[in-house]
């Protein structure tokens, strides 16, 4: 009877060693993928200077700016260079788009077909920084695969979407496995046609986060080399006002 | 009469002076019947093309629709009434659904202006008929103008971006099947032509459209979603430029008019100086002031009676040859957006001809008549003794 006992308890080691061994490692799915950017990307506000690099057929342009901004929903925006730009400014509240240009001291508000207008000159209209969705409000994801981009291991995720007023009826990104910062993202028309990809690059630890502090943005139909946008200064979680975003500090 | 005969003796006793003038106010004669006739012909030329190829005997537009902001076409398409649809299927209006795209040639985006039209039509010129062999890739046809601004040939294929009801973006490849020659920009210029059908599959505005053109048979239909507009209409703005041409091309020929006229007024100012003897025997015998002011007044103006005959001398065959050959338009000129051919027939109107006749009459016996006045001041005794007064 002991001896029964004594290799009952065997084949019960054996089991769970062998159950052990070849568990399958968990790997994420395409959501916790997303979640995972997400959480990694968004902050409760941030204040950023970049420079936008409109690289064009004869000559590229830079235009340097600061934005404020508290989650997807508020973002203001001043424009410091060139001369030609300086003053401009933008502001976001509410799904809504005020710009105010200091040559005709004016404040007008892009809407309708006006958001589907580029955004000084660039590859990127007004409409790509409209959207407050999240990713997973707006489509499904699937992990597809894992590829190595600049030595680093990425998922490889494909996003389908799943309501209709969206500009892209698919995505793909590449996910950096362990930061969970995308490299690299493509936009789809509905007929499978590549329309955009953007390449994030120089990723950067900023507090306890990973950012990507160079992004390049590109029409793929059309020859050139996009638009760039560099972030000079980056700072999580400020302290910002809330008169920061209303209409009045457009004319200041 | 006798006057008249005075005068005529005295003008052509003046010699080669008399002829200098009445050959340049016989050039100002031609030129305002040139340029007048060239206008009238464009403006002819282009009402016919545009009605032929672009507005039919109207149109019907979706009441949001606004041909002067492309923008506004999101929102300018509505599913074509039950009636209007019956129209359509037999050939009395034919509905033309637009929207925004973009194309590809080389690398290059290109912003356009998609539109479907039924590839049966008949309504318009359009050769609509190469929209209807539907292979795998999308035919398309567009205007001389688009194929020249994109280097695209017929047989060439190009890749069209769109985006459907829901600003989805779609993008394509479309196969050039034809290259259309035409003289009306608003149907050619940044503009590709697809059937009909692909359009409204493509956007998912299904059984929509934006505009109707309407043909001679067309039913009114009253629908609060639908605007009908005349041909009046849609012709007003390209007849207010056209009228605006006729303006501006007047100050050559009113230029041209006035160095004649200055130069009757000099010769008449000259008459009355140096034939002071002349009025004075007038006067000696017996002709009132009143009568010697209308013989010069007379003088003066047979100058146009004169260009008037001379012109016709030289501008009767030039106008024929030219309404036998047209006027050949420099190429580029229809890139200003008006329709226009490479050669316009000139249209002489009996108008015109009474007109610019009545008008130069009228302007050379007045500038006759102003120095004339001077011989009512006279004092007889001292014209005849040739004193300067």
């Amino acid at each position: 009877m002991k001896t029964i006992k004594h290799i009952f308890i065997l084949v019960l080691l054996f089991m769970g060693t062998t159950a052990f061994t070849y568990a399958p490692i968990t790997e994420p799915t395409g959501e916790e993928i997303i979640e995972k950017v997400d959480a990694n990307m968004s902050s409760e506000n941030r204040v950023v200077e970049s420079e936008m690099i409109i690289h064009g057929k004869r000559r590229d342009r830079t235009v340097t700016s600061k934005t404020w901004s508290v989650g997807n929903q508020q973002s203001f925006s001043e424009y410091l260079s060139p001369a030609r730009e300086a003053g401009t400014k933008m502001l976001k509240v509410e799904g809504k788009l005020w710009i105010y240009t200091p040559q005709t001291d004016r404040i007008i508000q892009i809407s309708g077909h006006m958001l589907r207008q580029s955004v000084m000159g660039s590859d990127m209209s007004y409409e790509d920084m409209m959207d407050d969705r999240t990713l997973l409000d707006v489509y499904d994801a699937n992990r597809t695969g894992e590829e190595i981009i600049d030595d680093r291991k990425c998922y490889v995720v494909e996003l389908l979407a799943k309501v209709d007023d969206i500009a892209y009826h698919s995505q793909k990104l590449w996910v950096d496995a362990e930061r969970f910062v995308p490299l690299r993202q493509e936009m789809y028309a509905k007929s499978g046609q590549l329309l955009k990809r953007m390449t994030l690059s120089n990723v950067q630890q900023i507090d306890e986060r990973w950012y990507p502090m160079t992004m390049t943005y590109k029409d793929m139909l059309k020859d050139g080399k996009g638009t760039e946008f560099r972030i000079i200064k980056l700072a999580f979680d400020q302290d910002i006002p809330p008169h920061t975003f209303t209409k009045a500090i457009l004319k200041k | 009469m006798l006057s008249f005969k005075i005068a005529v003796k005295n003008l052509i006793g003046a010699g080669l002076k008399t002829w200098l003038n009445v050959f340049v106010l016989s050039l100002s004669f031609v030129m305002i019947i040139f340029y007048n006739s060239m206008i009238d012909g464009w403006n002819k030329q282009a009402e016919t093309d545009t009605i032929a190829w672009e507005i039919g005997q109207g149109q019907i537009w979706e009441k949001d629709y606004d041909p002067y902001d492309p923008y506004s076409l999101i929102d300018a398409h509505a599913v074509i009434p039950p009636e209007l649809k019956n129209q359509a299927t037999k050939g009395d209006v034919v509905p033309i659904l637009i929207t925004q795209a973009s194309v590809y040639p080389q690398g290059r985006m290109q912003n356009i202006l998609l539109k479907g039209i039924p590839t049966d039509q008949q309504l318009l010129d359009l050769p609509t008929a190469e929209l209807s062999d539907e292979g795998e890739t999308t035919p398309a046809i567009i205007g001389r103008r688009m194929s020249e601004a994109t280097k695209l040939k017929q047989g060439d294929r190009v890749l069209l971006r769109w985006r459907d009801k829901n600003g989805t973006f779609d993008a394509q490849e479309i196969l050039i099947t034809k290259v259309f020659e035409n003289n009306v920009p608003s149907i050619d210029a940044g503009q590709v032509w697809i059937p009909l059908a692909s359009l409204q599959e493509m956007t998912g505005m299904t059984d929509e459209a934006t505009l109707l053109v309407v043909g001679d048979d067309y039913q009114p239909v009253a629908d609060a979603n639908w605007e009908f507009k005349s041909i009046g209409f849609l012709l007003a703005d390209m007849r207010a430029i056209i009228e605006t041409k006729k303006g501006s091309a007047a100050i050559m020929y009113l230029l041209l008019l006035g160095i004649a006229l200055l130069a009757i007024f000099d010769t008449q100012v000259l008459s009355i100086f140096r034939r002071q003897k002349e009025i004075g025997t007038y006067v000696a015998l017996g002709m009132t002031r009143g009568q010697v002011v209308k013989l010069f007044t007379i003088e003066g103006g047979a100058h146009s009676l004169f260009a008037a005959a001379l012109g016709a001398l030289y501008g009767i065959p030039l106008f024929i040859y030219l309404n036998k050959v047209g006027i050949p338009m420099p190429a580029g000129t229809d890139s200003a957006g008006l329709p226009i051919s490479s050669e316009i027939i000139p249209v002489y109107g009996l108008g015109l001809v009474v007109g610019t006749i009545l008008l130069v009459v009228l302007s050379a016996t007045i500038v006759s008549y102003m120095p004339a006045r001077k011989i009512a001041r006279m004092k007889p005794t001292e014209a005849l003794k040739g004193k300067i007064q």
